[in-house]
């Protein structure tokens, strides 16, 4: 019997620019199963778009290969394509037509025709059924990024990948595409999400590759990289300055500092430091470590 | 990439790049076929009473073919290089980056858009201008094969260009730097029997000539240079540069990365 092809596999793939002088991607390899829901984590730079734009066709590795559902994105791109529906990070439109004319071109280009009814169901689902005869020029920012989406999803592709396509929207916006990419991901499809909302990739994704200088650093399951890593954190607030020992492991927004710890004892260290440092705290909490503890650690330590 | 021939997607794409020039119409349509006419009206006025061309041809009736494939060609040249420039520099292209569409239907799609602009204006200037001075119609043959094939190539130079072209500044250089000039100096205001032979010498060495004579040929009946050999020069430079387009297109030359 044939194996399931992964919905996505890349193999060794290597990506230089400027004659070679600048490496973005150096070997990554990993695989995504059928029916994932799939989070590439990194901070700026790491190579996640590079990544993503080999995916889709608008790079080309300079090593290694890429296949969706065993189609190679070069040899086979056609079907590759077809396969693939793209929300890019860019918030770009053709200024030209409407959302509904820019959905069904989009659907032809596929040789999708007669697709109306997809489309009112899209467009019902992203919140966009009363602007389908708007010009696109006429509408928001958010709005803007739902058709984006809506572009996508418009051939029904097996595999969606989602390239940080929450940055800079609303609450309103972020809710309805969580709950319209989990549905489609419950139906079968596979999903590929890079974001820097970790908390979002901790609520979504059923493994995590975490990307740094163009090497893979951490591939696993969601679960088991919040266990294997620091599992305690420290969470307060304070005026003051931290004591120097500390200020490398912390994470401060305004007044509030996050600290990780090991295990209790590293938590006994920890208040003991800010005590004799003469450090005044508030509200003190002690919880679980979070995906952004684990990405910060993994960071951090990795020497890639 | 994969070299295979499939047109699939391509009449989405051929149809998004009319409906884009339509529906600014008043831009693309209108304004050239009005430039045409202010040609018309004041080169006509000034010359008709002192040039008389093959002889017994009227000045007027001998500009108005050469005003029409004019216009066709600088069109057909615009609309796929601005079409392509616009969606590099506003980055809505990635939505055909990411599709399965090959090359050939790329350049199908655009050069077909071309040449459907071309004739849009083509025929908006003939329809407008006939009434001045009817210029005839003794070889319409001719009239439709340089008619298209002239918009082929020059919305394939646009493709080209559009490709090439970073920015918006270096498509109006191509633009005002290479078609104008050759296209003024290929005979749309005179023929070349009335330049000196050096000068005749050079208008052959220039495609766009060979286009708008064998146009011309379409409406008097008699040319420059036979419109067979017209249609050779004309039709190896379609392949040539089609050749090019097509190549650039398969490497996604300034387009993929």
């Amino acid at each position: 019997m044939q194996s399931t092809p992964p919905a996505i596999s890349f193999q060794n793939v290597s990506k230089t620019y400027r004659g070679g002088q600048v490496r973005a991607l150096d070997g990554v390899s990993f695989d995504i199963q059928p029916g994932e829901f799939f989070g590439l984590l990194g901070p700026n730079g790491a190579g996640k778009t590079s990544l993503i734009s080999i995916l889709a066709g608008l790079a080309r590795a300079s090593g290694g290969s890429v296949k969706v559902l065993g189609h190679d994105v070069i040899d086979d791109y056609a079907a590759a394509r077809k396969a693939l529906g793209i929300v890019p990070q860019e918030l770009v439109f053709d200024p030209f037509f409407s959302v509904r004319e820019t959905l069904r071109i989009q659907s032809g280009y596929f040789g999708v025709h007669n697709n109306d009814a997809w489309i009112d169901e899209l467009l019902t689902n992203l919140g966009l059924a009363d602007k389908a005869h708007a010009n696109m020029r006429q509408l928001s920012g958010g709005m803007k990024r739902r058709v984006l989406v809506a572009q996508a999803l418009v051939h029904r592709p097996p595999v969606i990948v989602l390239d940080e396509p929450t940055a800079g929207v609303d609450v309103e916006l972020r809710q309805t595409l969580w709950q319209f990419v989990a549905r489609l991901n419950r139906e079968g499809h596979t999903v590929l999400l890079t974001t820097h909302y970790l908390e979002e990739a901790e609520a979504l994704c059923h493994r995590i590759a975490m990307l740094k200088l163009g090497k893979i650093v951490a591939l696993d399951s969601t679960s088991e990289l919040l266990k294997g890593t620091a599992s305690t954190m420290l969470r307060f607030k304070t005026d003051a300055a931290l004591p120097a020992s500390l200020a490398g492991q912390s994470r401060v927004t305004g007044r509030i500092v996050q600290i990780t710890a090991h295990d209790a004892t590293e938590v006994e260290t920890i208040l003991a430091t800010l005590r004799s440092a003469g450090v005044p705290i508030e509200d003190l909490e002690i919880g679980r470590a979070d995906l952004e503890d684990v990405f910060i650690e993994i960071m951090q330590g990795a020497t890639a | 990439m994969s070299g295979a021939f499939t047109l699939e997607g391509a009449r989405t794409l051929f149809y998004k790049e009319v409906l884009r020039f339509w529906k600014v119409s008043f831009q693309t349509v209108a304004a050239p076929v009005l430039t045409a006419v202010m040609y018309l009206l004041i080169f006509g006025h000034t010359l008709e009473a002192h040039v008389k061309v093959y002889g017994t041809i009227g000045y007027t009736a001998f500009l108005i073919p050469g005003l029409v494939m004019m216009s066709v060609l600088q069109n057909a040249f615009a609309n796929s290089s601005s079409s392509l420039i616009q969606s590099k520099i506003t980055g809505n292209l990635v939505f055909l980056l990411v599709t399965p569409l090959s090359h050939w239907a790329w350049f199908a799609a655009y050069v077909g858009a071309a040449v459907i602009r071309g004739l849009v204006v083509g025929l908006g200037v003939l329809v407008v201008t006939v009434w001045f001075s009817p210029p005839g119609l003794a070889e319409p043959f001719w009239i439709i094969a340089f008619a298209v094939l002239g918009a082929g190539i020059m919305g394939t130079l646009g493709l080209v260009a559009g490709l090439w072209a970073e920015k918006f500044d270096q498509i109006a250089a191509f633009q005002n730097f290479i078609i104008m000039p050759m296209t003024f100096l290929s005979g749309v205001f005179y023929s070349i029997h009335s330049l000196p032979p050096l000068w005749q010498g050079v208008s052959h060495a220039n495609p766009f000539f060979y286009m708008i004579d064998g146009f011309r040929r379409g409406f008097f009946g008699v040319s420059d240079v036979s419109p067979w050999t017209s249609l050779a020069i004309v039709g190896v430079c379609f392949i040539a540069l089609a050749s090019l387009a097509l190549e650039l297109l398969r490497r996604g030359y300034k387009i993929r990365s």
